[in-house]
């Protein structure tokens, strides 16, 4: 498979003297829904957005052999404005790309639609539950249609049942849409839910401890989280990361 | 029925407190120079209606110029301290001199700086620097209060520093704005009353200057019914900006929701 993005070397020290990462190597591939684990300040969303040119990597460097794609971003926290309405929230990339109000309000309804907001346009955000809310944060990210969705512990804060279920649905819009992804999570069953790969870091200074590529059924519901092949990836997972961790 | 208490009680209250009032003055035979009775007070203002009218006049627009000013300024230069973070250092400690610096001192200079003839000037620019500070502290605040990770969507997607401001920072530093738009409304009237006593008699004409006349002369109903026009203003001042803050927030901002209920 062709490579989407690849980071050689890269490292990243803070102003503050915190070294985040240490000479990460990271090679995505084009299509693919790729984890990222790892102990709590290890440099995750660090990585995420070097990957994204919102910080500027200390050595190394990013490069994109097909050309840098159209990127969405989707935070731990919805990160809605609370004076925008759903729809106006979903519609803000196209509006920054100066694409016309009409066709970006046609794109960012059909966004809300796909994540099952349809009915919900004219509300604010204070008047949306916390997975709606993380709903719409998703609906903004694809209305630009990106190549590439960077997710930081999207889910982290949603209860299970939401969280299992918004997990099935990025699933089917990643795969409808052919955007690669890449995910931060905590979750070891998440991750093995999810990842085509799970690459397993170590403690800070962040580097990859572990490479592990699941194989997928095409079609994963809630039976799936009962099958061995779903809990001996999960397995796998939970075992580097403990190795990771004690190393 | 809870709506409806919040205006009868203070106004039943009001009512029996002037009652009293009259009865006690008329009872004791309280002198008019020390304690007039509402029912005097009332009667100043038909007296002397028309110098009321020209002073409270004089005073509203003062009142009005200055916070007008000290909006257009307070908000222009915090957007400049957003921008640009030595602007903000070089400027900010003599902002701070300026709001700490008690007005009614400051007022002399200005007096004379302006011009007795032209004392509206010097009231305009007293009343203006207390009421620009709030206005400034609070907007820069709120502008520099936008979420992190808004602004790092805001630059993924390639918008401009005007965008930022213009979609991202201004409207999230209005609940901070509107707050201090309250404050200072309040102290521009303050500000303006004040310069005027520290400016003497001179030639102004506003309420501040109708009270110290007035008390000079011993009309003691006529500082009365000044008085009470200053808290109609100060009050009106209060409630058209409370309402203009609902207007703009409460579909929206955290704080207008309980309101609701
Ligand atoms: N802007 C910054 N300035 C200084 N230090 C930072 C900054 N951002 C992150 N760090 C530090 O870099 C390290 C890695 O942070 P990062 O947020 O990338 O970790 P993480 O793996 O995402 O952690 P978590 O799982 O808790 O989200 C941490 O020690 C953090 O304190
Ligand atoms: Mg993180």
């Amino acid at each position: 498979m062709t490579s989407l993005v690849s980071l050689r070397g890269v490292s990243k020290t803070f102003d503050s003297g915190t070294q985040a990462i240490a000479a990460l190597d990271l090679e995505v591939r084009v299509g693919e829904f790729l984890s990222l684990v790892g102990p709590s300040g290890c440099g995750k969303s660090t990585a995420l957005r070097i990957i994204a040119d919102l910080i500027v990597p200390t050595t190394g460097g990013v490069t994109w052999p097909e050309g840098k794609p159209e990127i969405g971003f989707v935070f731990q926290e919805p990160t809605l404005m609370p004076w925008r309405s759903a729809l106006d929230n979903a519609r803000l990339p196209l509006e920054l790309k100066g694409i016309a109000r009409g066709d970006a309000e046609a794109r960012s309804k059909q966004a809300l639609a796909r994540v099952g907001l349809g009915e919900f346009e004219k509300a604010y955000p204070r008047e949306l539950s916390g997975g709606m809310k993380m709903r719409v944060s998703i609906a903004r990210a694809i209305a630009a249609q990106p190549k590439l969705l960077l997710m930081d512990e999207p889910f982290a804060a949603l209860d299970e049942l939401t969280r299992q279920s918004l997990n099935d649905d990025l699933l089917k819009l990643a795969r409808e849409d052919g955007i690669t992804v890449i995910f931060v999570t905590h979750s070891v069953y998440e991750s093995a839910y999810l990842s085509d790969r799970v690459v397993v870091m170590t403690p800070r200074p962040g580097r990859v401890a572990a490479d592990i590529a699941i194989a997928q059924p095409q079609n994963r519901s809630a039976a799936y989280r009962l099958t061995s092949q779903f809990t001996d990836a999960a397995g796998k997972i939970s075992a580097a990361l403990g190795h990771a961790m004690a190393a | 029925m809870k709506n409806w208490l919040t205006y009868t009680v203070p106004v039943a209250l009001g009512i029996a407190v002037l009652a009293l009032w009259e009865w006690a003055v008329a009872h004791y035979e309280v002198p008019r120079f020390v304690l007039p009775a509402p029912s005097a007070i009332a009667q100043s203002f038909v007296d002397d209606h028309a110098q009321l009218a020209a002073a409270t006049w004089t005073t509203f627009r003062i009142v009005i110029e200055a916070f007008l000013l000290a909006l257009v300024t307070g908000v222009a230069l915090a957007i400049l301290f957003a921008q640009s973070r030595i602007v903000e250092l070089a400027l900010y400690p003599y902002a701070v001199i300026l709001q700490v610096t008690p007005v009614i001192a400051i007022a002399p200079l200005i007096v004379i700086w302006v011009g007795y003839e032209h004392i509206d000037n010097a009231l305009l620019i007293l009343a203006w620097l207390v009421a620009f500070f709030p206005i400034l502290a609070n907007t820069t605040l709120g502008l520099r209060s936008a979420d992190r990770n808004l602004v790092d969507l805001f630059r993924l997607y390639g918008a401009s520093r005007w965008q930022i401001l213009w979609k991202l920072q201004l409207p999230g530093a209005l609940p901070y704005l509107l707050g201090a738009m309250k404050i200072s409304g309040g102290l521009a009237l303050i500000g303006a009353v004040v310069a005027e006593f520290a400016a003497g008699t001179g030639t102004a004409t506003g309420l501040g200057w109708t009270i110290t006349e007035a008390g000079n002369r011993l009309h003691i109903e006529t500082m009365f019914a000044a008085l009470a026009i200053l808290s109609v203003l100060g009050v009106a001042i209060f409630f058209l900006l409370s309402a203009l803050e609902w207007a703009l927030l409460h579909q929206w901002h955290e704080s207008a929701i309980s309101r609701r209920e």
